[in-house]
């Protein structure tokens, strides 16, 4: 296969309009799958999360998750959508080895909610509003594990493995109209967009968002039409971007190759391509031997769902705050500057530092604990910081006893490392270590006492008015009290024994 | 001693629930019966059961004998009964195939709400019956295992899809039996072998286990040789189910007091409506005249004859041809040799061993309806065909609102003709398909329809259809109960194995 | 019923691909003929004028059937693997596949 040739981005949006669209699938975090009772959690053991309906036994039947459906219409609420008052579930046929029954239930054309919108951020505080086409819920497939071959890919392999635990998992597809005039900024509304969403679903708490872990998952499609030419090109379908940063370079690469397929009076070929994470580029899918008809009907074995207003409005009640509202909220309540903000969002260390000043912390100590010694614990520990075994209840209580006197920096620092170490609770490691700070006067004077004999030129300097020399004096006595002393306190002793 | 495979399940009951004959001993009779009468697919016999259970049914039987040797109540009424179950209702212990090769040998890992119910209740389940492939036929010729044989004339059909388990009542194999009811697979056996068969209101029976053919229309019920023992199946089986979203959730019909309350022979101030378009060109002289019998018995009961009309009957059978196909071409999508059944293994593809299995494994007649429901679906076609027809459904609904307010319950022949022999009609789809022409309003309407045995015609049986509103089963079961009493049951010639 | 063909051959052959059928040329015959007198008869649905007449999807009356968002038991593996054709490692072991996912 020939390298394609890319155009210079700067060139493109000289010369062309590229019109994007995004489709977002988002796994909910429900207890259990969409139709069946079957739990839905990520990591478990082949097709140990499998039963008769997932699987897709003959005889066996879907009833609707309850609790999925609220989460679809909080969803549609939250992008400002219209809720239907009546939909059906459909039928998507075809054959595909991931999929149980061989078709999907999917209310692809009789969708929750319809026309929307989300007001999307972008770097220089300007908002672009990306308009929704729909929301609705559908069913996860199975994973596939290709054996043999050279790459692990579907291609060349000699024969796959198939679980089905993921098989049935809700999931809800968002999916934007097609967003015109985002012209050179179209690589960066696309993230913003996908981010945007991110953060709402996440504050709505209806799933864990995890693109590296395929909780949400994103498709592109772009096309370019020449400037002001009117005219609507061919569109191509990407794949498996399944990164923040994959989302900007997939929409990047794509307009640089639609360009070049253009300058070379070339037609765009419309097709599903793969996002290459390693490359940044995009390949072309296999061409399928015969055009896809879903034959779409109704399901048969559900009924339709006619959400009553009151349920509606019930639902609408339990929005959270948006994530942009309450980032202003914070942003002024704390003091941050846009950028401080905005790192403290791109860390993912936000809502740790907002639940750690629920606990009681100060802002100050929480932000200083999450974004400084946490943020490089998750670093060493390689996993992101709202997974470190620590909560923000935890961090508060150490800040407190850290504020009360009983704990010193150094020593809380221990108590945090305890706790990630999964000893326990704060206090509980400081039982265990016997972390306590020595505050006991009696034991540090006999300290104080013995570190000045020690070093006497050091005790004339200090006698002597000299007070800076008395870090020395203190750096003795914190080492013969193994650190558990408080180093103000010490300070202040020095200076009694010497004045 | 009483011949106790002679006896109807109400009578089994009370002679089991007294004590007076153990469970075991019945299912004994029944399971000595199928051996003597049932032969195999390539011999002689009934050919009814595809699978009989014998241990697992003797073990059943002597837990209920053991429970009532205790004085503990009988589980239901039907505890220690002997039922055949189709074989499209999912058994965890006796293999489950729909009459297809491509699920042959398959355990499933879970019993049908059927099933568990049955078993709940008590009732000794014998095996599995034999059915056209995935419930598609009208005759049990389409099963891959073989045709069933009436017992009224070895060389005819039963009807189908449900042959095997209208065939075992017929010869005395058992007392009660399950089938499955699409667009006639239940009536129409009963009819051509002389058995009362039930299609419920669509909902009024679970369908968890019952392997779909076409899922709004399927239905499952109730078989047995009297109207009162329909009923008593019928109240064990029936019932919300929270696995089924299609289920109904309300009260079974009280169809055993219906039942009791009929055979007191008064039907004064109900109304009974004839449908013109039924019953004219294309049903055979004699069933035509057993028809009119029937009416004339009604009459005397004191029911009255209404006329009334349905107009849009006639589209019924063009509207099912595409809704079932089309179905159905989605439901057996999942037979694709990936996680079950079979697999034959030509081709280095996953794409070629599905094409290749379900070539090898499904018959002919299951792969042209997935050829055409797969046409019907198609984008270009789907409004003229299947969208269409789906109208054609809610005419057909209408119609029956329409008559059922001016009659309480509708009747008609259950089939055209009588039953047909053996390989007649193999070949020719399209009259096959002419076999449910009386009975797929009801199923596309998702109301509940019954037959009756109302005679003989040539000395084959013949049946009386009687149709009610959605739910309106009680009035259903007192109308064939008072018929009934008028009548002497039919009873099939000794078969000779 | 239209004297015209309702269906080809060639047509038969494209569903029964869509269907994963690989039938043979003797049945695309038979097929082919007989969908055709089938599908002339079901044509008739069509003379039914309809244009108001809502379509019937389900015959049973009920909406927003719901299940609460509770675990149920489900199938071991060895369960769900119990009528696999083939399996290896906890999973349903099937041959490569050529298409790409959906």
């Amino acid at each position: 296969m020939t390298a394609p040739t890319l155009v210079d981005f700067d060139d493109v949006v000289e010369r062309f309009d590229p019109m994007l669209g995004l489709e977002v699938h988002v796994e909910l975090n429900t207890n259990t799958k969409m139709f069946c009772g079957c739990p839905t959690e990520f990591g478990a053991e082949p097709n140990t999360q499998v039963c008769p309906i997932c699987l897709g036994l003959p005889g066996a039947l879907p009833v609707v998750n309850r609790t999925a459906v609220e989460s679809a219409i909080r969803i549609g609420l939250a992008l400002n959508c219209d809720i239907a008052p009546w939909g059906r579930f459909a039928r998507k046929n075809y054959f595909y080895p991931d999929m149980p029954k061989n078709f999907q239930t999917s209310q692809y054309d009789e969708p929750i909610a319809v026309n929307g919108y989300l007001d999307v951020e972008l770097d220089d505080g300007s908002t672009f509003r990306v308009e929704i086409e729909r929301a609705h819920m559908e069913e996860d497939t199975g994973k596939s594990l290709h054996v043999g071959g050279a790459t692990g890919r579907i291609h060349g392999a000699e024969y796959s493995l198939l679980d089905y635990n993921r098989a049935g998992v809700p999931l809800i597809e968002i999916v934007t109209k097609m967003i015109p005039g985002t012209r050179e900024r179209a690589p960066e509304v696309a993230r913003a967009y996908v981010t945007a969403l991110r953060d709402l679903i996440k504050a709505l708490g209806v799933s864990d968002v995890r693109m590296d872990q395929g909780s949400m998952r994103c498709d592109v499609n772009l096309s370019l039409s020449p400037r002001d030419s009117g005219v609507l090109g061919t569109r191509s379908e990407t794949k498996n971007v399944n990164s923040l940063r994959s989302v900007e370079r997939a929409v990047r690469y794509e307009m640089s190759r639609h360009a070049g397929v253009l300058d070379a009076g070339e037609k765009v070929v419309q097709e599903t391509r793969h996002f290459q994470e390693d490359t940044a580029s995009t390949r072309s899918g296999r061409i399928k031997e015969t055009s896809e008809d879903y034959r779409y009907f109704p399901e048969p074995d559900l009924v339709p769902i006619a959400p009553p207003r009151e349920w509606v409005e019930e639902l609408r009640g339990t929005l959270p705050e948006l994530p942009w509202e309450r980032r202003r909220r914070i942003s002024a309540e704390w003091g941050l500057t846009d950028e401080e903000l905005r790192d403290l969002v791109n860390a993912g260390a936000l809502d740790l530092i907002e639940a750690t000043v629920a606990e009681g912390a100060p802002a100050g100590e929480a932000r200083s604990w999450w974004v400084a010694y946490l943020t490089q614990q998750a670093n060493t520990r390689e996993v992101p910081l709202d997974e470190l075994p620590i909560t923000p209840a935890a961090v508060a209580r150490v800040i407190e006893l850290v504020a009360s006197g009983e704990l010193n920096n150094k020593l809380a620092r221990q108590v945090v490392d305890g706790v990630l170490d999964g000893e326990g609770t704060p206090d509980e490691v400081v039982a265990a270590r016997g972390l306590a700070v020595v505050s006991d006067d009696g034991a540090l004077i006999a300290a104080v006492d013995e570190a000045l004999a020690a070093q006497p030129d050091v005790a004339q300097k200090i006698r002597d008015g000299k007070v800076a020399a008395a870090g020395a004096i203190v750096g003795a006595v914190m080492k013969a009290t193994k650190g558990q002393a408080d180093a103000k306190r010490v300070r202040e002793l020095i200076i009694e024994r010497c004045g | 001693m009483t011949d106790l495979i002679r006896l109807s399940a109400a009578e089994l009951a009370e002679k089991i629930h007294s004590r007076e004959v153990s469970a075991v001993e019945v299912a004994q009779a029944h399971l000595d019966r199928i051996e003597a009468v049932d032969g195999s697919a390539d011999g002689p016999g009934v050919h009814a059961f595809l699978h009989v259970a014998s241990e697992a049914a003797l073990e059943s039987a002597s837990l209920v004998d053991a429970s009532l040797a205790v004085g503990t109540a009988p589980a239901s009424p039907l505890a220690g009964v002997p039922l055949a179950l189709k074989d499209v209702f999912t058994t965890i212990d006796m293999p489950t195939t729909a009459g297809s090769k491509i699920l042959e040998g398959w355990r499933p890992p879970y019993d049908a709400t059927l099933t568990a119910r049955l078993r709940a209740a008590g009732v000794t389940i014998l095996g599995k019956t034999n059915m056209d492939e995935f419930a598609m036929g009208s005759s049990t010729e389409y099963s891959a295992y073989g045709a069933t044989h009436n017992p009224w004339d070895l060389t005819r059909v039963p009807g189908g899809s449900g042959g095997g388990s209208a065939a075992a009542l017929a010869a005395f194999e058992a007392p009660l039996s399950i089938g499955t009811d699409t667009g006639g697979s239940i009536r129409q056996p009963a009819a051509f072998t002389g058995t009362v068969g039930v299609k419920p209101t669509y909902g009024g029976v679970s369908r968890y286990g019952l392997i779909a053919c076409a899922s709004s229309l399927d239905q499952g019920g109730p078989c047995a040789r009297t109207v009162l023992d329909a009923a008593l199946l019928h109240e064990v089986i029936g019932g919300h189910d929270p696995l089924d979203s299609t289920s109904i959730d309300a009260p079974v019909p009280a169809v055993v007091a219906a039942a009791r309350e009929g055979a007191n022979g008064d039907l004064s101030g109900l109304r009974v409506g004839v449908v013109r378009e039924m019953g004219g060109e294309g049903y055979q002289p004699g069933v035509r005249a057993s028809f009119d019998g029937a009416l004339r018995q009604l009459e005397k009961l004191g029911a009255e004859i209404v006329e009334v009309s349905c107009p849009h009957f006639e589209y019924g059978l063009a509207a099912y041809y595409l809704i079932l196909p089309s179905e159905v071409s989605s439901n057996l999508a999942r037979f694709d040799a990936m996680r079950y059944g079979l697999r034959v293994d030509e081709g280095a593809s996953a794409e070629a061993v599905m094409a290749a299995t379900r070539e090898a494994g499904f018959g002919p007649e299951v792969k042209r309806r997935i050829i055409l429901g797969t046409y019907a679906l198609s984008s270009g076609y789907y409004d003229a065909y299947y969208g269409q027809a789906q109208k054609v459904r809610t005419l057909i609904s209408r119609d029956f609102a329409a008559a059922f307010a001016q009659a309480d319950v509708l009747v008609s022949p259950t089939t055209p003709t009588t039953a047909f022999p053996i390989g007649d009609k193999v070949d020719d789809p399209l009259a096959m398909y002419l076999n449910d022409l009386a009975t797929i309003p009801t199923n596309l309407a998702g109301t509940a329809g019954m037959s009756v045995p109302s005679g003989l015609a040539d000395g084959l049986p013949v049946g009386l259809q009687i149709m009610a509103p959605a739910l309106g089963e009680a009035v259903m079961y007192r109308v064939a109960a008072a018929y009934e009493s008028t009548r002497e049951p039919l009873v099939a010639p000794e078969v000779k194995a | 019923m239209s004297s015209r063909d309702q269906i080809s051959r060639d047509e038969v052959a494209h569903l029964a691909k869509l269907s994963r059928l690989a039938v043979t040329d003797a049945e695309l015959d038979l097929f082919a003929g007989q969908l055709d007198v089938i599908l002339g008869a079901v044509a008739r649905v069509g003379e039914v004028a309809a244009d108001d007449i809502p379509p019937t999807s389900h015959a049973v009356p009920l909406q927003n059937v719901f299940r609460p968002d509770e675990l149920r038991p489900g199938l071991s593996q060895e369960q769900a693997l119990s009528g696999a054709p083939a399996s290896e490692d906890g999973r349903f072991r099937v041959p490569q596949i050529l298409g790409e996912e959906q």
